[in-house]
């Protein structure tokens, strides 16, 4: 299938630190891919890049047939994409509900079919008994739960999610990786993850890429990253002769 | 209409029926000086309430409203007194004037990244630049002050704003009530949700596809074509303008202490604040008057106390546990 996201040689360069260097890949329509990589290996930085946080220093980012890259977040979220921040950013003075019918405007005309459509990914993400509660009254697993919604409230062609099983017990791991792995074989959207958590990984991904210090140094389906001796090389360190 | 009591619990209609009837039977009771106070009471809930579209809902901080107040203000009277023009005339021009000072300081601010505190003291800036142009102004009398005809009026004449007490209060009445709805339907609306988004975290707001900017911009522009009226009403009521008054920092402070105190964010806040604060001041004044109590200071001194208590024990303002304990609407706004 063609690609829906492609990026493209994209850099970036914070003074003297290449954080994104060159970085190639590809994410088909309907599938979901993980971004992994040792801390700081430039994957949140890649993320920002691609949502227009930051202008690349060079190439070029396609969401489908359009060119993506050098338009502002908002202007990327309009053209399908969706995204959630490491550090949760809830709007800890409103409700639940108005968390996501804000994100449920991008893609609704009105603010009750805002409304109706936040109230059926509030249900879809279970966070229904939390609905009238302030957002700042929430845990951190349901935060993250939160911060997908309000994502998902979008109606993104892809999903950008950026560390949400971390700090997850195994237990609510599982019940977010069943839920993305619905939400794929649902809707056939299509995800794009950064994650550390192999267990999710490993459950969700056909599709791996590893960065390392900026670059890409693997590509492929998951067994064949986890048997990439540079993949080992650069999360166990050099084999003692 | 049904977007404008969703959520307004039955309670909370049948009080503010009755506070509005109340007020509106008011001059059959009150005499002359309770009628002043009451219009200054209405006249501080409505540029607060005009503030809290920038500060309250899109989280803009302005410490120069005075600028806006003080341009309605010399428009209006300026074309009254030159030309004849009369105030409602006159609104129509003090509006979009007051609208393009905002879109100035909106524009230089958001433009280039100016935020928090520094947007704040941009907006004290403008205001001190006015207060000193105006001073020079002679136009319209510098210094030395600017002073609409005042003569014993028989009879009102609404067209052009000359008559009693009982008519300026009515009026500023109307513009409080009618600001309250239009803030009330501002705030149920996609607009409203933005600017609560661009408020609660801006980046997050981006990541959602606002346009941030765009909607900053709208917050400033509507907040400061909605003060300028206020400052219609205060050039036509007081009847003399003063730069050295009308554009202080003082009066930006004074205009931003009923939100705060009634609960910045809120629709009723402004209102609950103006009621509190002058009411209570007033009668501070009026006790300390009757003890033979000469101190200039007392109000100041009063208003800070006040603000220190709120700060303190209430940081969200009177308004929302008040709204609680009277056991009124889930979703009145911030919590």
């Amino acid at each position: 299938m063609a690609p829906l996201l492609e990026v493209d040689g994209i850099s970036k360069r914070f003074r003297g630190l290449r954080a994104v260097d060159d970085v190639r890949f590809a994410v088909r329509e309907g599938e979901i891919c993980a971004l992994i990589g040792p801390n700081g290996a430039g994957k949140t930085t890649c993320f920002n890049v691609i949502a227009g946080v930051f202008p690349s220093d060079g190439g070029e980012v396609r969401l489908g047939s359009e060119r993506i890259d050098g338009r502002r977040p908002d202007q990327t979220c309009k053209a399908g994409i969706g995204r959630t921040f490491q550090l949760v950013k809830p709007f800890v003075g409103l409700s639940v509900l108005d968390n996501v019918v804000i994100g449920a405007l991008n893609a609704c005309r009105t603010v009750p079919q805002a409304r109706d459509r936040a109230r059926d990914v509030i249900e879809m993400l279970g966070l229904s008994p939390k609905r009238d509660a302030p957002a700042s009254a929430l845990t951190l697993p349901e935060r993250k739960r939160l911060e997908v919604a309000r994502a998902l409230a979008t109606k993104p062609r892809i999903l950008l999610l950026d560390e949400v099983m971390a700090g997850l017990r195994p237990t609510e791991t599982d019940q977010m990786v069943s839920l993305f792995r619905k939400l794929n074989t649902d809707t056939g959207l299509t995800i794009l993850l950064i994650e550390h958590v192999m267990r999710a990984v490993m459950a969700l991904s056909r599709h791996v890429v590893v960065l390392h210090h900026g670059q890409v140094i693997a590509d492929g389906s998951p067994e064949q990253v986890t048997r990439d001796p540079a993949v080992l090389e650069c999360y166990l360190g050099e084999e003692v002769q | 209409m049904s977007r404008l009591f969703e959520d307004v619990s039955l309670r909370g209609a049948v009080l503010l029926v009755a506070l509005f009837a109340g007020l509106l039977v008011m001059p059959r009771f009150a005499g002359d000086y309770l009628l002043t106070v009451l219009i200054l009471i209405l006249y501080f809930a409505y540029v607060g309430q005009a503030w809290n579209v920038m500060m309250g809902f899109a989280g803009q901080l302005s410490l120069g409203h005075a600028l806006y107040v003080g341009v309605g203000a010399y428009t209006a009277a300026a074309l009254f007194i030159k030309f004849g023009i009369a105030p409602w005339i006159g609104v129509l021009l003090a509006v979009p004037l007051a609208v393009a000072c905002g879109a100035v300081i909106g524009f230089l601010a958001f433009r280039f990244g100016v935020a928090g505190v520094y947007f704040a003291i941009l907006t004290i800036a403008f205001a001190e630049f006015f207060r000193i142009g105006f001073d020079h102004f002679s136009w319209v009398g510098g210094s030395a002050g600017y002073f609409l005809p005042v003569a014993q009026y028989t009879q009102n004449d609404l067209w052009r704003l000359r008559g009693n007490p009982t008519m300026f209060y009515y009026i500023i009445l109307a513009m409080t009530a009618a600001l309250l709805v239009l803030c009330r339907l501002l705030l149920s609306s996609r607009l409203g949700y933005y600017w609560l988004a661009i408020r609660e975290d801006e980046e997050a707001a981006l990541a959602l596809g606002i346009d941030a900017f765009r909607y900053k911009m709208i917050a400033v522009i509507l907040s400061a074509g909605l003060t300028a009226p206020a400052g219609v009403f205060f050039a036509f009521y007081y009847n003399n303008l003063f730069p050295e008054q009308v554009f202080h920092i003082s009066r930006s402070i004074e205009l931003i202490l009923a939100p705060i105190i009634g609960g910045i964010g809120t629709l009723f806040g402004p209102i609950l604040g103006a009621f509190l604060l002058t009411g209570l001041a007033e009668s501070l004044t009026n006790m300390l008057h009757a003890f033979g109590v000469e101190t200039p200071g007392a109000k100041q001194v009063f208003y800070g106390v006040c603000l220190l208590a709120v700060i303190v024990f209430l940081p969200h303002g009177i308004w929302p546990p008040l709204r609680r304990a009277l056991g009124l609407g889930p979703r009145d706004e911030p919590h």
